[in-house]
């Protein structure tokens, strides 16, 4: 690829550069799905400025939805991206941890009644309890993955099939709801602020992980670690904690997913949360042209994949798909997209052109 | 020039996706059809009851027989009645939580049963479990089957062994005299008694968002066609149909969708109290008026605790029981088995609930709940 890059001549039209990076595919997917929406209906695209049930400002509109259910999966993306480029596998037992996650964030914050009426303790610790209990699962994947060489997808499959169980028993297989209102601001909106607050968590969480990979060498040694382990380890890294650390982010990761998805509606349901979210996010990853099989990666075209997954189901609802139908048509669109994005069918693109473009000069 | 091509074939892809989508808009207009076919069913069901009934007399007769031999010899040792219990997993859901703590509330020392507990959600590992039971010569076994077919065999064991099967919630594709009784929810029944209270709210329009549970599960398919077809009927406008797949979140993203696209509603129809929630977390982010004296009926199943207590405080008008309550049933059955009784029917529907707003008590709440 590099001598490939090389070679290219200087003047190579901006149309071959701009194909050749990987940011290219899941923006032109969203320019597609944006554009097919405009033909078909362009009120796709107003945004209202509404009030909700406690006077405050809210937007609303397919746009606004969106950026709202799209940012968990844009999460989990950042968290996955890194995973799968240090250990060349996806962790499937996301779901299970958020279910995990929410359990613990509400079990603190509610104490041992199901329904209290004021918090036992304030939102942050309960968060930050969270948060210490998704990483230390994160650890313990991590683990299994790197010191113990399982693959990561049988690995976390342990998490997978408990986890839920493990939710469950943490709050009793009771439903806890919490009464308090300022616990809804998470996944619905601050008073005053007419953005919906999951897309502010996911920007926090996008510019902390940008700020990480420019100012530390997180990005470098994951690259290396998930390109050859070997190698890396004889150049002084440690594969282990490298790979240890890709999973205790994704826990980060996790705990946020958790504290919106149970603040959407005050409550969980251990059995149904977040179900198979970890799909979304791995497809996210793959969207964004990431290879599946690890190395090297671009952060920002994951997080455009996902918000793309989230662009594509909203489609799918505004044109009221039947439900039966609905997996096998998401199914379609989401195999044209991954093999457009694989980097196989990209490079092949890359050849073509070049094909086509000394043709034509001749 | 490529760059057409891809974007030919996802445009294709889309196109493709519209097409049948909105295919789906004609979906009320065989109503004929669809009525034929309830008749027919309703036909086949009640040729379906006689024949069970004449099974269940001549079945029970031989039974009632060897019952009273059994009997004597328990009463005569004065031991506890041994069950076995086969569940799926308590933590699958908040019913199977309620239906696993009425029946260990019922199957006590003091009612004067011997109860063993053996849980999974695989059909393998229950029928393993079975046939430890069988083995240890229970009395009974209480089955709620994760599966419904591949029991023949093992019921056969248990028969052999004299061991009489009680299955309770779930059916299973088995042979009727492989077993005593069933008792059963009829998802078919919720759903019609959900509908027709509807009905009887006489709106001036039918506006319904229909949330559905996973596809093709029993409870998603009963209380869907009851709608499905009423809908039909009736002339109501079904403005969305759409499975959440039980799931809050998920509700309340269709639901928002429903109200971005401008679409005016008057009926949320969601088949378990979890979708219900997020559409009403939907309505609440856009000052949509709920419950008593709101523009949107609120409807749910299943009657959690929590929704029957957002039913008292009138944010929502509806939610239909699924009755996880049959250990009452069991033990009635059992009694009459031991005291040489006959069962009148094999299959017992169990007596369900639906709960109005304007109606509903906190004793109904503290009762009810699960």
């Amino acid at each position: 690829m590099g001598t490939k890059e090389l070679m290219k001549p200087k003047n190579g039209n901006n149309f071959t550069k701009l194909f050749r990076n990987q940011i290219f595919i899941p923006l032109a997917a969203l320019l597609l799905l944006a554009l097919f929406n405009l033909i078909a209906d362009p009120s796709f695209f107003k945004i209202t400025l509404g009030y909700n049930n406690m006077g405050n400002p809210v937007l609303s509109g397919f746009l606004v939805t969106i950026l709202d259910s799209g940012s968990e999966v844009a999460i989990l993306a950042i968290g996955m991206t890194l995973v799968t480029a240090a250990t060349g596998g996806q962790d499937i037992s996301v779901g299970a941890a958020v279910a995990i996650a929410g359990s613990v964030l509400l079990r603190v914050l509610c104490g041992h009644d199901t329904r209290p009426e004021t918090l036992q303790v304030p939102i942050i610790v309960g968060f930050l309890v969270c948060c210490v209990v998704a990483m230390l699962f994160g650890v313990f994947n991590g683990v299994l993955v790197a010191y113990f060489k399982i693959q990561p997808m049988v690995a976390t499959l342990i998490l997978y099939t408990a986890g839920r169980s493990i939710a469950a028993w943490i709050n009793n297989n009771e439903l806890p709801i919490v009464n308090e209102p300022s616990f809804g601001y998470f996944g619905g909106f601050i008073p005053g602020i007419p953005i919906p607050t999951p897309f502010f968590i996911a920007i926090i969480c996008m510019i902390v992980i940008g700020l990480v990979l420019k100012f530390t060498n997180l990005r470098l040694y994951t690259q290396a670690v998930g390109i050859n382990e070997n190698s890396s380890r004889l150049n002084g890294l440690n594969p282990q904690i490298i790979k240890v650390l890709s999973f205790v982010i994704l826990g980060l990761c996790v705990a946020v997913v958790g504290l919106i998805k149970t603040s959407r509606v005050s409550s969980i349901n251990y059995s149904v949360i977040a179900k198979d979210i970890e799909m979304d996010a791995i497809l996210a990853v793959a969207l964004g042209g990431n290879a599946l099989g690890g190395g090297k990666f671009n952060m920002t075209a994951s997080i455009i994949g996902a918000y793309v997954i989230q662009f594509l189901t909203q489609t799918l609802f505004k044109f009221n798909v039947k439900s039966t139908a609905l997996p096998a048509y998401k199914a379609v669109v989401v195999i044209v997209l991954v093999v457009i994005s694989a980097p196989v069918v990209r490079e092949w693109f890359s050849a073509t052109m070049k094909k086509l473009k000394t043709k034509e000069a001749a | 020039m490529k760059k057409k091509l891809v974007s030919m074939v996802l445009g294709l892809a889309m196109v493709a996706t519209v097409v049948t989508g909105c295919g789906n808009d004609g979906g009320s207009a065989p109503a004929s059809t669809d009525t034929t076919t309830t008749d027919a069913a309703a036909d086949t069901t009640t040729d379906a009851a006689a024949d069970t009934t004449t099974d269940a007399a001549a079945d029970t007769t031989t039974d009632a027989a060897e019952d009273t031999t059994a009997d004597e010899t328990a009463e005569a040792s004065g031991e506890l009645i041994t069950v076995g219990i086969i569940n799926n997993d308590p933590n699958e859901s908040g019913y199977r939580t309620a239906n696993d703590k009425d029946l260990k509330a019922t199957f006590t020392e003091e009612n004067g049963y011997d109860a063993s507990f053996a849980y999974s959600n695989e059909n393998d590992e229950q029928i393993a479990a079975a046939q430890k039971f069988i083995q240890d010569g229970v009395d009974y076994l209480l089955l709620s089957a994760a599966g419904t077919a591949g029991w023949d065999s093992t019921l056969q064991d248990a028969q052999d062994a004299g061991v009489r099967v009680i299955l309770f919630d779930r059916v299973i594709d088995a042979d009727e005299s492989l077993y005593e009784g069933s008792i059963v929810s009829d998802m078919d029944a919720e759903g019609q008694k959900a509908v027709e209270w509807l009905k009887s709210q006489s709106l001036s329009e039918y506006n319904i968002i229909h949330l559905q549970g996973v596809m093709g599960s029993a409870a998603q398919v009963g209380r869907s066609g009851a709608l499905t077809d009423t809908a039909a009927a009736e002339g109501w406008n079904i403005v969305t149909q759409q499975t959440a797949d039980w799931n809050a979140e998920t509700a309340q993203q269709i639901v928002q969708s429903v109200i971005d696209s401008g679409t005016s509603f008057n009926v949320i129809y969601a088949e378990n109290d979890d979708m219900a929630r997020g559409a009403v977390a939907a309505l609440d982010s856009a000052n949509i008026s709920h419950g008593v004296d709101g523009d949107v009926i609120i409807m749910g199943f299943d009657c959690n605790k929590w929704a029957l207590q957002e039913l008292l405080d009138g944010n929502w008008n509806y939610d239909g029981q699924c009755n996880p309550f049959q250990s009452s049933y069991i033990s009635d059955i059992i009694k009459t088995l031991e005291s040489g009784g006959t069962l009148s029917e094999k299959t017992i529907i169990m007596d369900e609930k639906g709960f109005d707003a304007t109606t509903i008590t906190a004793e109904d709440v503290e009762n009810y709940g699960i």
